[in-house]
């Protein structure tokens, strides 16, 4: 049995379509990654799941219970990480937890070994009000009140956004290790660079699923020729880049562009190219697709078919 | 004071009570610079931001901002820089003809400066069809391209961004790139704060804050020498660790 089974869900906000026709299973003791922008409809999706909203169409099973018959099992069953912080600011870290536990039945106590990595970071400060935590702090205390009356599957709605850098590296740590507590994990995240942090993905983007697959097996796909390219004049280079008939799509990422071209050409050759072409301090290399441009070459080709 | 200087600040300090949330940093950004400002959280990033936009008076150190002094002239660099954050810029139940006449209003512009503004902004922007409908229907993108030329209705040397593109879409967040690039081809000043490592190399240069003090300052590729790291996030990490 799948931790959650995902049949065909739809659902509408007047005319807006938050979701359309979305299918997927999670598997027990898995980390599965919910990867696109605001708007994609990653939130509206984690509701229903979560039994708070009714879709339009289609079925959901989380745990084997079905969201809309079953949803009191499931919500026993569940531990849900809101995108907005789901915490009582002026209750102290302590008394957060002990008052999701006792919600659930249980105590702190009895599952402590569950939350033990990560609530020990934050058990320094458990007199201190939620309030008054900082945000990486705010999302470990978040995590141990999910965790607390031991769910088998975890939804985890944009964890880390608005968390800085290391932060964010921690929370993810941590995800690991409950993965192997065989506890399934649906996690969602705007950032492309955690999506290969996770066992398998699915790219969303306006309610519609662009692709479903392991992040490493998105990435080996990516068959069309791409290239970094770097100068100290990016935006003259990007502007000179679109005008060339082999560029199948040039843009900017980071301190170079990266140019998907449409022939096949050696990065020596272009570089050559480009240096007699006046950016003599160009350098062009070949490179490996990350989740990022995957993302954008999948939702290019959406835009074509518009 | 050099002319190609818009920011210049040197020891600026802000202390609540005993804690010094900004401490003893100076820098220079050059015109036409994207300079990145970076730092975890409770860095003192926002602090020493609201120094720089004259919203707050500094404890001690001193300073210029688009030419006017930071202790003294803060309602001139108000006059003379851009803000735009993801929070905080256009009102939603405005038109996008509202609030450009609306901020233009704010900065002291004429009638006849606001309408050329105006139908500037609408056409750069492709936005002619949708001048007359509320800010709120636009999507995300066109709002964030919409607030970036709005904070710039009165042409000041700086333009703020506090965190400006934190959950936008890949394909957004470039646009809005471009949008910057373009205005910093043209002099303009942009100062970045943003929780994206990897938007950081975007930047000209970056400094990096860690408990209210300026850890580095370099482009980002120096930075990466410096630290033998291959990301920013990994120098990001080595300093905050």
């Amino acid at each position: 049995m799948n931790a959650i089974s995902i049949q065909n869900i739809s659902k509408n906000y007047k005319d807006t379509k938050a979701l359309e026709d979305i299918s997927f299973e999670v598997q027990n003791g898995q980390l599965f990654g919910l990867i696109g922008p605001d708007g994609a409809g990653k939130s509206t999706l984690f509701r229903i799941l979560t039994t708070l909203l009714l879709a339009d169409k289609g079925q959901a099973f989380v745990d084997g219970y079905e969201v809309v018959k079953e949803f009191r099992e499931i919500r026993k069953r569940v531990g849900y990480m809101p995108g907005r912080f789901s915490l009582y600011q002026d209750l102290s870290v302590e008394e957060n937890l002990s008052f999701f536990a006792t919600i659930f039945g249980t105590t702190i106590e009895e599952n402590y070994d569950l939350i033990r990595d990560i609530y020990v970071q934050i058990e320094p400060f458990k007199k201190r009000l939620a309030g008054n935590l900082s945000g990486g702090m705010k999302q470990k205390l978040a995590l141990s009140c999910a965790l607390i009356h031991k769910p088998t599957v975890l939804f985890l709605d944009e964890p880390t956004t608005g968390v800085d850098a290391v932060s964010r590296k921690e929370f993810w740590d941590m995800l690991r290790s409950l993965k192997e507590k065989n506890i399934a994990i649906l996690v969602s995240t705007p950032y492309m660079d955690e999506a290969v942090l996770c066992d398998e993905i699915a790219l969303i983007q306006e309610g519609r699923i662009l692709k479903i697959d392991e992040p490493q097996s998105m990435i080996h796909q990516f068959d069309r020729p791409l290239f970094a390219v770097k100068t100290n004049d990016t935006y003259k280079l990007l502007k000179h880049l679109r005008l060339k008939p082999f560029t199948h799509s040039v843009l900017p990422f980071g301190e170079c562009l990266h140019l998907i071209s449409s022939e096949r050409m050696s990065a020596a050759d272009l570089q050559d190219q480009l240096r007699s072409e006046g950016f003599a301090d160009v350098i062009v290399s070949k490179i490996k697709a990350s989740i990022e441009d995957v993302f954008l070459e999948l939702s290019h080709k959406t835009e074509g078919h518009v | 004071m050099s002319e190609t200087k818009v920011i210049e600040v040197a020891g600026l300090t802000k202390k609540f009570g005993d804690f010094k949330a900004v401490d003893n940093i100076s820098f220079e950004v050059e015109k036409g610079e994207i300079f990145g400002f970076l730092g975890a959280n409770g860095a003192g990033k926002t602090t020493a931001m609201r120094m720089l936009t004259g919203l707050s008076k500094p404890s001690s150190g001193k300073g210029k901002v688009a030419g006017f002094d930071v202790l003294k002239e803060s309602e001139r660099i108000k006059e003379r820089i851009g803000y735009m954050s993801q929070k905080f810029s256009l009102y939603e139940d405005l038109t996008v003809k509202e609030n450009i006449r609306f901020y233009g209003g704010i900065y002291g512009l004429s009638r006849q400066q606001i309408q050329t503004k105006t139908s500037h902004i609408l056409e750069e922007l492709n936005l002619d069809q949708v001048g007359t409908k509320l800010v709120k229907s636009l999507p995300l993108g066109w709002k964030q391209r919409l607030a970036f030329a709005v904070s710039m209705v009165h042409e000041p040397e700086i333009v703020f961004l506090d965190e400006p593109t934190g959950g936008v879409d890949p394909m957004v967040r470039r646009q809005f790139w471009e949008a910057i690039y373009q205005a910093a081809e043209l002099g303009r000043t942009i100062f970045v704060t943003t929780h994206y490592m990897d938007e950081a190399e975007y930047c000209d240069r970056i400094s990096i804050m860690v408990a209210g003090k300026i850890k580095a300052l370099d482009s980002p590729d120096k930075l990466k020498d410096q630290f033998e790291a291959g990301s920013m996030d990994e120098v990001f990490l080595k300093l905050a660790r």
